[in-house]
């Protein structure tokens, strides 16, 4: 089954294609079905591939050589083991979900504007499993610019508005900071092992000395800085949400952001022999974590503030990553990946209830008006909070947990997040759904619940954000409960050796867990009852005001980036070029021309003055040919 | 014999061009005879034994010149560029009008004779011969069908060459002097009595005409003015084809007649060649000109392989010879693109533009996906080259590569911005009246598209063409 892996990327390729070529002539209908049944049909076998895996199967499977250049091969191809089959499934089958609620949500788009969506949104899905799915790092790659790609198109959708674009051109090239990383990181491997392919380079770790894994791993997590909205390449993904909101579920879950946590996780024995590497990875994580809960205080965009919280949960993975819980920042995109495809999507279904008001501030009371979308978005909300049993409270207390086997610090501040992101979300949820209705009486009389096509997936994503953490039951509450770790432990196992696992006393994890617990429901209750009685909004003074700016991180970037390279680039167009460099060829040239008057006379601006020109040349060269000696006589008396 | 016909189609249709005094004739008598050409050289390269594809006949034997021509590995990437450059340029201009056409299109013809010739040589003088009749008839077709400034900028592209020229010229007659033979075949150029020291004078009278020709920083400012004077389908070959010249006479001449210089001046040139890199794409980062942006863009590009020649390497030097072509072909289509934008709306200027992806959709298509090879993205054609041409520069100073590698971002900052305010945001004035792109112009970006696609998927072919003069060259060295 394995083999047929090749499948999978397929069917979003040909969805693209079909989507792409012929929006012109599909109908509507025609178009959400190519796109969603690509989805499904991939999500289909994806599921049989996890099963193969599970049941020991796997494989790598080589298409083609992709560059053959002396000793280097490159092959295109694939590895499927659990790490990336585990991927297939959450990308597949999220994607699926968020096509068939797209059918629904951008059904007002004109039909060729809705076969372009479904068509970049079918490459998107594309990219990001060739991605998963490379056994190399430059098949890898190709996924990784594939995805930033079609971030791009996709971001800037609605490409009559500017601001879009700017917000899709700077993802771009954000993305493009770190895809430098990556590269170099690339050459290196290259320079030092003359190969890219993951199995060759995993085995020959040995063979590398320390400071070259410290800088391969580093410009590899450069790399990821950029995919994965880290600290200090982070800005691009909340500016994101200028796409269509599926688009940012997509993004925000199934693809794109948890890139940088694949490659890290999939190159985990590097980063196991590179203990600086991996300390920065983890301060770079849990900094990021704190940094965006608190702009996400101050959000008033429903979308934003799930953008924020984005970005401050990958910094819980990376967190995990540094720590050397691998398993559990993967545990972690997992159940981020439902709990935030849910909260995105039921955004959208708010969005498209309130007539595309994002302002939080003036909704309120969506409770019973949108009765579906308000139980599975507070699902969503428990999940991410980490109220346990809901899924986010497993993944995020075995990231918790290994961090403060590392360094107990790192766990209270990640703690610290932990309580700012619950009360940030019911601080979302109250402002929606609770309280009194504070929009329009136009936009009162319109609310109503979102089509079945945007409410079921809503719900199995709801589903799933309640039980997926099931699958990695700690230690503590039953011996060998975890089933993931079991499953993802081949991946894994290099790096297990090398790190001996030390487990926590039992009475200070269930100490820790506890007191985590107890105050994070503190805070929900807080929130609750602080906002439920929201009326109008203040406006923000002192530090509330910067986290409402947040930080000025743009505006500083602008300043100490954008600016003076617009400057440079200005000098050297107006005064190094044209003064300087420019000055002095014509200072040469008019030299030569004061000096070439009489030659100059010959210029007629005549055509025919010129073909006789070129003739008597001619002829002149082929008189030369037949009279060689006598060229022959004055070359020797030159020389 | 194959060289031979590549020289001799078109200087055929050149000549009996001239004779055309009809619009349409003269342009499909090029289109067809370019064609002629075109499967002349595919078959030359794939199809016919080894022994076809050279030819030497006495030329000038008292001094030891010869005509020699030869396709080989290391001119058939080239020659196969050129074949395919000319007819994508006629086709895709078929709707421009020229005043005499007949002589427009013969020195069109005749500036691919040049071309070919320039590439196929194996004998240094009628290499400098044929280095002439490529940059004669370009000379021509600027100063003559150019825009309001051609006379200048014309003027000025022509001392540069000119300076150029003279030096290699005597750089030829210099080596010549040191061959064993007295001969200016290739064979005995690279196998001269020149000593490490003596080579240094030579190595800088070749490389000074090929550094201007391609153009190294800081030799490069003729060319945003030619490119934006010249006629567009002269500006296509100048840029498409043309400039590779440089960076094919450095593989040719430079590296095996002047291994030791070629090494001990490897750094300095690699150095001004990346300064030229991230100093080209500051200057389109401002640029307004859609011409002199792609001309920008194009100095940067060229940076690269240049700087990856001088490195060298199986990684780098392979990367030069698929970039050259990969870069030819893509940069033609954006010229396509310009041209279509000038010549309908009647203006270069981004800050005039805007809103086309909604009022031209099938082209705002095409801009998008060649901005996307512009900048390399894997599986487009121009990610192979950009690979290998850093992975050489990698491999040979981890530092120059990293800051080169600053101008990939570079690239997505110009080149992104440029199709933004081309196609998106709302329809301005002047793009209110934008039409379609016209389906000459379209059909050979498809065809552009096509390769575009192919060769970033499936690479080999391009690689396997000139893998075993790279190898040669590698020994040589």
């Amino acid at each position: 089954m394995s083999k047929l892996v090749y499948l999978v990327p397929l069917f979003p390729l040909l969805g693209f294609l079909i989507n792409g070529l012929l929006r012109k002539s599909l109908s509507k209908s025609a178009i959400g079905f190519t796109g969603s049944g690509a989805m499904l049909a991939s999500f289909v076998v994806s599921l049989l591939i996890f099963f193969d895996v599970k049941n020991g199967g796997g494989a790598t499977v080589q298409l083609f050589n992709f560059i053959h250049v002396g000793s280097l091969i490159i092959p295109f191809e694939f590895l499927v083991d659990p790490l990336s089959s585990l991927f297939l499934l959450i990308i597949t089958g999220i994607g699926f979900l968020i096509h068939l609620y797209s059918t629904a949500y951008m059904h007002e788009e004109e039909p060729m504007h809705f076969g372009r969506y479904f068509a970049y949104l079918n490459l998107f899905v594309f990219s990001m499993l060739l991605l998963v799915l490379g056994g190399n790092y430059v098949v890898m790659f190709i996924g990784w610019e594939g995805v930033g790609l079609c971030s791009y198109l996709l971001i800037g959708f609605w490409f009559k508005n500017n601001n879009y674009n700017a917000a899709a051109k700077k993802a771009f090239i954000m993305n493009r900071i770190g895809d430098l990383g990556f590269l170099l990181a690339v050459f290196w491997l290259i320079v030092k092992l003359g190969t890219v392919s993951y199995a060759s380079v995993f085995a020959a770790v040995s063979q590398l000395s320390a400071t070259d894994i410290t800088i391969i791993t580093t410009l590899l997590f450069v790399g990821a800085m950029g995919k994965s909205a880290q600290i200090p390449l982070y800005t691009w993904l909340p500016d994101a949400m200028a796409g269509p909101t599926p688009v940012s579920a997509l993004i925000h879950a199934a693809t794109m952001v948890t890139a940088g946590i694949y490659m890290i996780a999939r190159s985990n024995i590097l980063y196991t022999m590179a203990p600086a590497t991996q300390t920065l990875v983890a301060v770079i994580g849990l900094s990021t974590a704190i940094f965006a809960a608190t702009i996400a205080l101050k959000q008033n965009d429903i979308k934003k503030v799930l953008a924020y919280s984005t970005v401050s949960q990958l910094g819980y993975m990376f967190l995990g990553l540094g720590v050397g819980a691998y398993t559990g920042a993967v545990f972690h995109v997992m159940t981020h990946a439902f709990f935030k495809a849910l909260l995105f999507l039921g955004a959208g279904s708010v969005i498209h209830a309130m007539h595309h008001e994002q302002d939080i501030t003036k909704m309120g009371g969506l409770r019973s008006k949108l009765p579906i979308t308000h139980i599975t978005f507070l699902l969503g909300c428990l999940a991410i909070a980490g109220v346990p049993p809901f899924s986010g409270f497993f993944s995020k207390d075995e990231i918790l947990m290994a961090a403060y086997n590392t360094n107990p610090i790192f766990y209270y501040v990640g703690m610290g997040g932990a309580l700012l992101t619950a009360f940030y979300m019911f601080r979302l949820y109250s402002l929606t759904f609770l309280g009194n209705f504070r929009g329009t009486s136009h936009q009162q009389e319109q609310l109503h619940e979102s089509p079945i096509a945007m409410t079921l997936p809503l719900m199995v994503l709801a589903f799933f954000a309640v039980v997926a953490g099931f699958v990695g039951i700690p230690e503590l509450f039953a011996p060998h409960a975890h089933a993931l770790e079991h499953f993802l432990a081949p991946v894994f196992a290099d790096s297990a050796a090398v790190v001996l696992a030390c487990h926590l006393e039992a009475s200070t994890e269930w100490v820790l867990m506890g007191t985590t617990t107890v105050l994070i429901v503190i805070v929900i209750v807080y929130a609750v009852n602080k906002f439920k009685k929201y009326t109008a909004a203040e406006p923000n003074t002192g530090i509330a005001k910067v986290l409402e700016n947040k930080w000025y991180i743009d505006e500083l970037y602008d300043a100490v980036i954008s600016k003076p390279l617009h400057l440079v680039a200005g000098f050297f167009k107006n005064t190094v070029e044209k003064k300087l460099i420019d000055g002095a060829v014509n200072g040469v040239g008019k030299l030569v021309s004061y000096g070439s008057r009489q030659f100059r006379l010959l210029q007629s601006g005549q055509v025919g003055t010129y073909i006789l020109m070129m003739v008597m040349a001619l002829v002149l060269f082929i008189i030369i040919w037949f009279n060689d000696n006598a060229i022959m006589y004055y070359l020797h008396k030159i020389f | 014999m194959i060289p031979v016909l590549l020289l001799f189609i078109p200087v055929v249709a050149g000549v009996l061009g001239f004779f055309i005094k009809e619009q349409k004739t003269a342009s499909n008598w090029a289109i067809v005879t370019s064609i002629v050409t075109l499967l002349t050289a595919v078959v030359g390269i794939y199809c016919m034994p080894a022994a076809s594809l050279q030819l030497q006949v006495q030329w000038l034997p008292s001094i030891g010149a010869s005509f020699s021509v030869a396709l080989d590995g290391m001119s058939k990437m080239l020659v196969l560029l050129t074949a395919i450059s000319m007819p994508l340029i006629l086709i895709s201009t078929r709707n421009n009008n020229y005043k005499n056409p007949g002589v427009f299109y013969a020195l069109m013809s005749l500036a691919q004779a040049g071309l070919m010739g320039v590439f196929v040589s194996m004998d240094a003088l009628l290499f400098y011969f044929f280095w002439e009749l490529a940059l004669i008839p370009v000379y021509f077709l600027s100063s003559i069908w150019g825009g309001e400034k051609r006379i200048a900028v014309t003027f000025k592209f022509f001392i540069y060459t000119f300076i150029g020229s003279l030096l290699m010229l005597v750089g030829i007659l210099l080596v010549y002097l040191h061959t064993k033979d007295h001969s200016f075949a290739w064979s005995s150029f690279t196998d001269t009595d020149l000593t490490s020291g003596e080579e240094t004078l030579p190595f800088f009278l070749f490389f000074i005409a090929f550094a201007i020709k391609m153009p190294i920083f800081p030799l490069h400012t003729w060319q945003p003015d030619a490119y934006e004077q010249a006629p567009t389908a002269t500006t296509m070959v100048l840029s498409g084809v043309m400039v590779k010249m440089g960076l094919f006479a450095t593989i040719r001449w430079v590296l095996p007649l002047f291994p030791f210089a070629a090494k001990q001046f490897a750094m300095p040139i690699i150095i001004l060649s990346v300064i030229g890199m991230i100093y080209a794409s500051l200057i389109a980062i401002k640029q307004d000109d859609i011409k002199r942006l792609i001309a920008y863009s194009s100095i940067a590009h060229i940076g690269l392989m240049a700087a990856a020649i001088f490195a060298g390497g199986t990684l780098g030097l392979q990367g030069v010879q698929v970039q050259m072509f990969n870069h030819g072909i893509n940069v033609i289509g954006l010229w396509i693109l310009a041209n279509t934008i000038e010549s309908t709306l009647g203006t270069r200027k981004l800050s005039e533009l805007g809103g086309l992806a909604t009022k031209a959709p099938t082209m705002a298509i095409l801009l998008v996906i060649l901005a996307f090879a512009n900048i390399a993205l894997p599986l487009t054609n121009a990610f192979i080259g950009e690979f290998l041409l850093f992975n050489g520069l990698f491999q040979y100073n981890i530092w120059i590569a990293a800051v080169a590698g600053v101008s990939i971002i570079l690239g997505a900052v110009y080149t992104l911005q440029m199709v933004q305010k081309v196609l998106f945001g709302e329809v301005s004035a002047v793009t209110a009246n934008a039409t379609e792109i016209n389906s000459y112009s379209k059909w050979v970006l498809v065809a552009i598209v096509v390769f575009v696609i192919a060769l970033g998927v499936y690479p080999q072919p391009l690689i396997d063409l000139t893998k075993d003069s790279v190898n040669a060259l590698l020994v040589i060295k």
